[in-house]
């Protein structure tokens, strides 16, 4: 595994690293409610945004401005504490996640760049040995976001919300566990690097050959942890107004969509590091440029399956989840371990 | 959607396409045989496809489904009724109006108010001709009763005024003289209907 000696990792490196990873993944979960919008008015045949800038482009300024100037109301009887922390609680477990998440190559700052020059930048702001666990985890505790925000609030769609992020969380939990499970003992590790080194040898190495179940089981699992359409139960307008996020305005509530939409970004990365080849290079293509690619193809896939399938009732998701999605987990398990000993 | 299609308010002359709805499996192996059929049917990538589709259809094949309302407008309908027009006579350019007064007097809200004198020709001329928008309701009536197919109705819908009563005087309907080659024969309300020919019968002239 030393095969390759790396620069010593500093301290400087991972704090660029992590300005860079805030940077660029607020910045791109601020252009993601764009896209979104962009891309599901084409779907349905609309123009979308278009009146800000050149085709709207300057519409994430525009909501921008207005999420901060908005007034910011806590409303009566709500338990004040618990009301203002929650958004932080999504937002900031969403962006620690992305911390044990490669996202780009190694590099290092080049020579000419006064004061940085020469810091070497590592992929990962901290490789810790139990990589996916820690992700998950952290993915996970970020639904005490909406948990929390919906009790706070003295609102009875609020409440809906939280009882739904509750049954959400019970449900999908167990599937993410257990469909990673398999391509963990594949690999023998917890670290997505381990899982990128694994997958280096082109799109023949690539883990989705071998776990064709775990990728889908964990693709839809990540639709329920980012509550996504087909499982977009704490916030779905039709029913229960806006869930968990009703009472809320102005930057909290935009801090719960950077959350949601880092979190989507951190699945996407997820989903591409540990079954699509992560970020090596393919063939002449750059890994830099691979893995952006991988990403924006899951981030486009979200919104394409929002534009195109109807989303289902709770008990649905149970049943989709207990029934028929965790036997399949358990079984490709089996099965994986049984080729594993022999 | 064009014209045609708009104008065509026969329903039940579309063709219709029914569901093939499965009926409800009774037993569970029934119901276990549809969730395998649907697993394994990818009805959900046939949703995905047809979104993808329509997405291309609207990108690249110009099949966009929005209007940009106040820079496009749908056409409407030519039995639309709308802001009033004054037609001229095509041959001359004179105005149609033969200030008869009969709209003045089919008018319900009594919006239509009109005056008429003989100039040196000893023709009747409309010295004065007012529509006050503010209590006119739209109904047709002027426009069917004209036998000169003078005033009709136009298909300028945008109708909010700053002010609470709005008149609009004759030489604002009227077409300009300039714009006479424009200017389209009516065939929305109290025009002659496209089959005028085949309904006359011959005037018995015997008596």
């Amino acid at each position: 595994m030393e095969a390759t000696v790396l620069p010593e990792v500093t301290s400087l490196g991972v704090i660029i690293k992590a300005i860079i990873i805030l940077a660029i993944i607020s910045a791109v979960a601020g252009f993601g409610t764009y896209i979104e919008r962009k891309i599901l008015a084409f779907m349905q045949r609309r123009l979308g945004p278009m009146h800000v800038g050149p085709f709207g482009l300057l519409q994430i300024a525009a909501d921008g401005i207005k999420l901060f100037t908005q007034e910011d109301i806590i409303p009566q009887n709500a338990n004040k504490f618990i009301f203002q922390i929650a958004p932080a609680i999504t937002a900031a477990t969403a962006f620690i996640a992305l911390a044990a998440v490669p996202v780009f190559p190694d590099f290092t700052i080049p020579e000419f760049i006064p004061l940085l020059g020469g810091t070497f930048v590592p992929s990962i702001a901290a490789d810790i040995n139990v990589g996916i666990l820690f992700i998950l985890g952290m993915m996970a505790s970020g639904l005490y976001g909406p948990l929390l925000a919906g009790m706070a609030q003295a609102n009875k769609w609020g409440i809906i919300g939280s009882a739904r992020t509750a049954i959400q969380f019970l449900s999908y939990e167990v599937v993410t566990g257990l469909s990673i499970l398999a391509p963990i003992m594949l690999v023998g590790s917890l670290s997505l690097v381990d899982f990128n080194e694994y997958q280096a040898g082109g799109i023949g190495s690539w883990l989705i050959w071998q776990q064709p179940v775990a990728f889908v089981l964990f693709l839809i699992a990540g639709f329920a942890e980012t509550n996504r359409t087909p499982f977009d139960l704490l916030e779905h307008e039709a029913e229960v107004i806006s869930g968990y996020a009703t009472e809320y305005s102005g930057m909290r509530w935009g801090m719960f969509f950077i959350g949601e939409y880092a979190n989507m970004i951190t699945v996407a990365i997820l989903a591409s590091v540990m079954f699509l080849g992560g970020y090596n290079d393919l063939g002449f293509i750059a890994g830099w440029f691979i893995i952006i690619g991988k990403i924006a193809f899951f981030f486009f896939l979200m919104l394409w399956v929002r534009a195109s399938w109807p989303h289902i009732r709770p008990d649905q998701l149970m049943w989709l989840c207990w029934k028929v999605l965790m036997p399949l987990a358990m079984i490709n398990i089996l099965i994986t371990a049984i080729v594993v000993m022999i | 959607m064009s014209l045609e299609e708009f104008k065509n308010r026969n329903v039940g002359e579309q063709s219709y396409k029914m569901l093939d709805l499965k009926h409800t499996p009774k037993s569970s192996m029934g119901k276990f045989g549809q969730v395998v059929e649907r697993t394994v049917k990818g009805e959900l990538f046939v949703g995905l496809w047809v979104t993808l589709r329509e997405m291309g259809n609207a990108l690249f094949k110009d099949n966009m489904h929005t209007i940009k309302y106040p820079l496009e407008k749908l056409p409407i309908s030519p039995r639309y009724r709308a802001i009033h027009d004054m037609l001229r006579l095509l041959e001359s350019g004179h105005y149609r109006c033969i200030g008869c007064g009969l709209c003045e007097k089919i008018c319900i809200s009594d919006c239509i108010k009109m005056d008429t004198r003989y100039d040196e020709n000893q023709r009747k001329e409309v010295s004065e001709y007012t529509i006050n928008f503010g209590r006119c309701i739209f109904c047709g009536y002027c426009a069917e009763v004209c036998p000169e197919l003078a005033i009709v109705h136009g298909g300028r819908y945008e109708t909010a005024s700053e002010q609470r009563a709005s008149f609009s005087l004759f030489e604002d309907m009227l077409t300009p003289i300039d714009a006479l080659k424009q200017q389209k024969e009516y065939d929305g309300f109290g025009a002659v209907s496209p089959n005028a020919d085949d309904n006359i019968k011959q005037t018995p002239l015997a008596y």
